[in-house]
């Protein structure tokens, strides 16, 4: 600016020699980037608290909750002397460790045992191996007996406590799950689990989670694919009709999604039980038998049927949102210049609203892929998601530790496709009525 | 609407108009027939029955006699299904009556072409029609779940199914008995009233904190825009379940140092902490709803304001806030209802003593089912309706203040 002004000398005005200056005598520049900075200030101030309330009581305490599913600290801080005196051992020997190890372990278990953590390490390694529960408490009652000075060796005592201190496998689990941050738990919700040899797949009867993923994944994919079969079609006439007629319909559509999620839930049970309305309808109506009524809840059909019906709105709204702006007429004049009703609904039309397709499915696939409330209530056992099994795990079986895995990886995928949402969407687009 | 002709109408003839209707009855003919032994006689009695009244109709009972035809069938039909089937005939036939007297009209006197663009084939006027039947469909599967739970909660059993009295409309077969459980019942009165204290003050923290961040949001400078965004909505698009134990393990310390660092007693930290934790999952609506209002909001405005020499509390109180008061107030209904129906975080942070509404619905719907939880149904889904109806109001008003033609 200053330039500008200099290079000008045919002008009549004085000539501004330093830099442009603002009322107050400071220059222009100088209190142009501190009236931003003021504004910048000010907007970050406004927005503070709740950054703060969010970040504080959401993202961190889920940060700190998956870090349960690396975190492996309760054997080495149980055992640390165990845990030393295993270093040179070898498990891939085929041989019992030393006397020293079992010296070691006793002196920590009587620890332990004073703390009453004995317990905790056994449930803590009866997750890699069923047995160490009761191996670790019924051994601790015993253990408390021994005189740590008097009474070695130790070997044959343990052993003869219970027997199971003299398999290898039982050291060999110690020993592997001894590090403190572990695999273990991630390797645990892809159905394998950490051995001396490394990782390696769990006996065909406990591979579920992985069939659970799949499942989670394929039937959100069919949720989706439905939302988008049935969310079409009412998308299309709400944009296409009147604004009065229009605006009721969409009052339709918005009132289940206004409606509670347990009323909606209960009523598809009302809906599809065994002695339901489709059921008594269908009986009624002689197209299937009295003793041969379909089991529609309970399964797969009455979770996929009830989220379609729950998730439905989110589907409806961001297509209803992306239609409304497309002016009819491309249609009229794709058909005047020849095309058939097909074309030029597939070729101009359609193409129109992919994003509106796009913003709903992923909206969509993203609510149902960490869905619970509905699973547990009328999925059964076939019919339940991945999140039903991570509320098992916190709440029933307490593994907290796989828990936190199987959260990670779900909230992964759900990140990537948020991340997804936000570059083809933008997040500050969603819509809600 | 109903007077403008886009198309000449003129009636259809015999030949068109038979089959139609002989279709149609056909498939109420196969209905009811299947009910009563064979679909198959009522397939084809149907057809023929529906074929003869349709000439019978148009032939002799249309122009000036199109009344008389119209509730003559109407009477007819509903007097055969009522003699037939009792209560639940008299509904069918009621429903039939209205349905035959008024399509064999519409279809023979071509008044169905009537709204249609004269140049539509005949296959381009079927799928109009069979398009709109789609639509139809996919609405009745939106609203019938909601619908069906309101007559079953005044049932007098203690079931979840309609039972035979209620089918054949019996007074004796209803009842307001698990309205009085409701109403009358300590764990449901307790739960309601815990929601009712947990709801609002989490929406007014949410409301609070979230329009502040939104109208910061929406200055024109903000570093990390995008990225504080993301945050914000996050709550929102993480699954609950992952929420909750976050939560559940941040909040129980948080309670540990509440009850035994600052000596609060424990019921009051119950709530404290299930309050901060659906304050949380309300802020993503707040800030939705908040920052679509704040896109049409003129800045010149607070300009003007403080021209006047306002300050920029005075200017925020009686220029900016009335006029994104809409926006505000329909993000708190947004944020209420998700507290309000909010199960797996209370499920995991609150205890026995905080338990509200939904939690005691999920507990009944998984472990007892009582009747009990259609009529607390039927109580929310009047209770939506009219949240509903108050965000739309308030849509429409923010619409015109904004000057926008009302959608």
């Amino acid at each position: 600016m200053a330039d500008a002004t200099q290079s000008a000398p045919m002008q009549s005005a004085p000539v501004q020699t330093g830099p442009m200056l603002a009322a107050d005598g400071t220059p222009l520049k100088q209190s142009l980037a501190r009236s931003l900075r003021n504004q910048k200030i000010r907007a970050l101030a406004l927005i503070a608290p709740l950054l703060l309330f969010v970040l504080l009581s959401f993202v961190i305490p889920i940060g700190q909750m998956l870090f349960k599913s690396v975190e492996n600290d309760i054997v080495a801080d149980t055992l640390p002397l165990t845990v030393a005196a295993l270093q040179d051992w070898d498990a891939a020997s085929g041989e019992l460790p030393d006397e020293p190890v079992y010296e070691a372990f006793v002196t920590d278990m009587i620890e332990a045992v004073a703390a009453k953590q004995h317990t905790r390490l056994g449930t803590r390694l009866n997750y890699e191996e069923t047995g160490m529960s009761s191996l670790f408490r019924k051994s601790g009652r015993q253990i408390r007996r021994i005189d740590i000075a008097e009474d070695a060796p130790f070997k044959e005592k343990l052993i003869d406590i219970n027997e199971d201190w003299g398999d290898v496998e039982t050291w060999s689990v110690i020993k592997t799950h001894s590090v403190r941050m572990t695999n273990g738990y991630f390797l645990n919700a892809v159905d394998m689990k950490r051995t001396p040899e490394g990782a390696q797949s769990q006996p065909e009867d406990r591979q579920i989670l992985v069939k659970l993923f799949i499942r989670t994944l394929i039937m959100s994919l069919a949720i989706t694919g439905s939302c988008i079969l049935l969310g079409y079609p009412i998308a299309w006439i709400i944009a296409n009709q009147p604004a009065r007629i229009g605006n009721l319909l969409l009052i339709l559509v918005l009132l289940p999604f206004w409606t509670s999620l347990l009323v909606r839930t209960s009523a598809w049970i009302v809906m599809l039980q065994q002695q339901g309305v489709v059921n008594e309808i269908l009986v009624w109506l002689n197209v299937i038998a009295d003793d041969a009524r379909l089991v529609m809840i309970r399964n797969e059909v009455g979770t996929i049927v009830a989220m379609t019906h729950i998730l439905l709105p989110f589907m409806i709204l961001p297509m209803y949102s992306v239609m409304q702006t497309i002016n009819p007429s491309y249609l009229r004049a794709a058909k005047s210049l020849g095309a058939t009703n097909f074309t030029a609904f597939w070729r101009v039309y359609f193409p129109l609203t992919v994003p509106g397709i796009g913003a709903g499915s992923i909206l969509v696939f993203i609510l149902a892929i960490g869905y619970y409330i509905t699973p547990e209530i009328v999925g059964g056992t076939s019919g339940i998601f991945i999140s039903n099994r991570i509320a098992f795990h916190i709440s029933s079986s307490l593994n907290w530790g796989l828990a936190a895995a199987l959260a990670s990886i779900l909230l992964a995928a759900v990140l990537i496709l948020y991340w997804a949402y936000d570059k083809i969407v933008g997040i500050d687009n969603v819509k809600l009525g | 609407m109903a007077t403008f002709k886009l198309t000449h109408v003129e009636r259809k003839p015999m030949s068109f108009t038979m089959p139609v209707i002989a279709v149609t009855g056909s498939i109420a003919g196969f209905l009811v027939g299947t009910a009563n032994g064979s679909g198959l006689i009522g397939f084809l009695a149907g057809a023929a029955i529906a074929a003869a009244v349709a000439f019978v109709c148009i032939s002799f009972l249309s122009d000036g006699m199109e009344k008389l035809g119209r509730w003559g069938l109407f009477a007819v039909l509903v007097a055969i299904g009522t003699v037939m089937g009792g209560a639940l005939g008299f509904v069918v036939s009621v429903l039939f009556g209205a349905f035959f007297q008024w399509f064999i009209y519409w279809i023979g006197e071509g008044r169905y072409r009537t709204k249609l663009a004269p140049y539509l084939t005949p296959g381009q006027v079927l799928w109009h029609f069979s398009f709109k039947f789609i639509c139809g469909s996919i609405f009745v599967f939106l609203i019938t779940p909601i619908l069906v739970v309101m007559p079953l909660s005044f049932n007098a059993e203690d079931f979840f199914t309609f039972t035979e009295g209620m089918l054949r409309f019996d007074p004796e077969a209803y009842s307001l008995k698990h309205y009085r459980d409701f109403f009358t019942n300590n764990e449901w009165q307790r739960s309601f009233k815990n929601s009712l204290i947990i709801a609002p003050i989490a929406t007014v923290i949410s409301v609070t904190l979230g329009t502040l961040a939104a109208i910061g949001l929406s200055q024109s400078h903000v570093p990390g825009r995008r990225a504080i965004m993301a945050v914000l909505i996050s709550p929102m698009i993480v699954p609950l379940i992952i929420s909750a134990t976050g939560m559940f393990f941040f909040y129980s310390d948080i309670g540990r140092f509440l009850e035994g660092t600052i000596g609060i007693d424990k019921t009051t930290v119950g709530y404290i902490k299930v309050i901060l934790a659906h304050a949380v999952l309300g802020i993503p609506f707040v800030i939705i709803t908040v920052t679509a209002t704040l896109v049409g909001f003129d800045r010149s405005l607070t300009r003007a304001a403080a021209n006047m020499g306002a300050g920029p509390v005075t200017t925020f109180f009686r220029v900016q806030m009335p006029l994104i008061l809409p926006g505000v107030i329909s993000g708190g209904l947004f944020a209420f209802i998700t507290s309000f129906d909010e199960v797996v975080v209370v499920l995991f942070v609150g205890s026995a003593s905080q338990k509200t509404l939904p939690w005691q619905m999920f507990t009944g719907l998984r472990e007892q089912i009582s009747p009990t939880i259609l009529a607390v149904a039927t109580i929310l889904v009047v209770m939506s309706i009219l949240l509903l109806l108050t965000v739309e109001l308030l849509r429409r008003r923010s619409e015109r203040l904004r000057g926008m033609s009302p959608a």
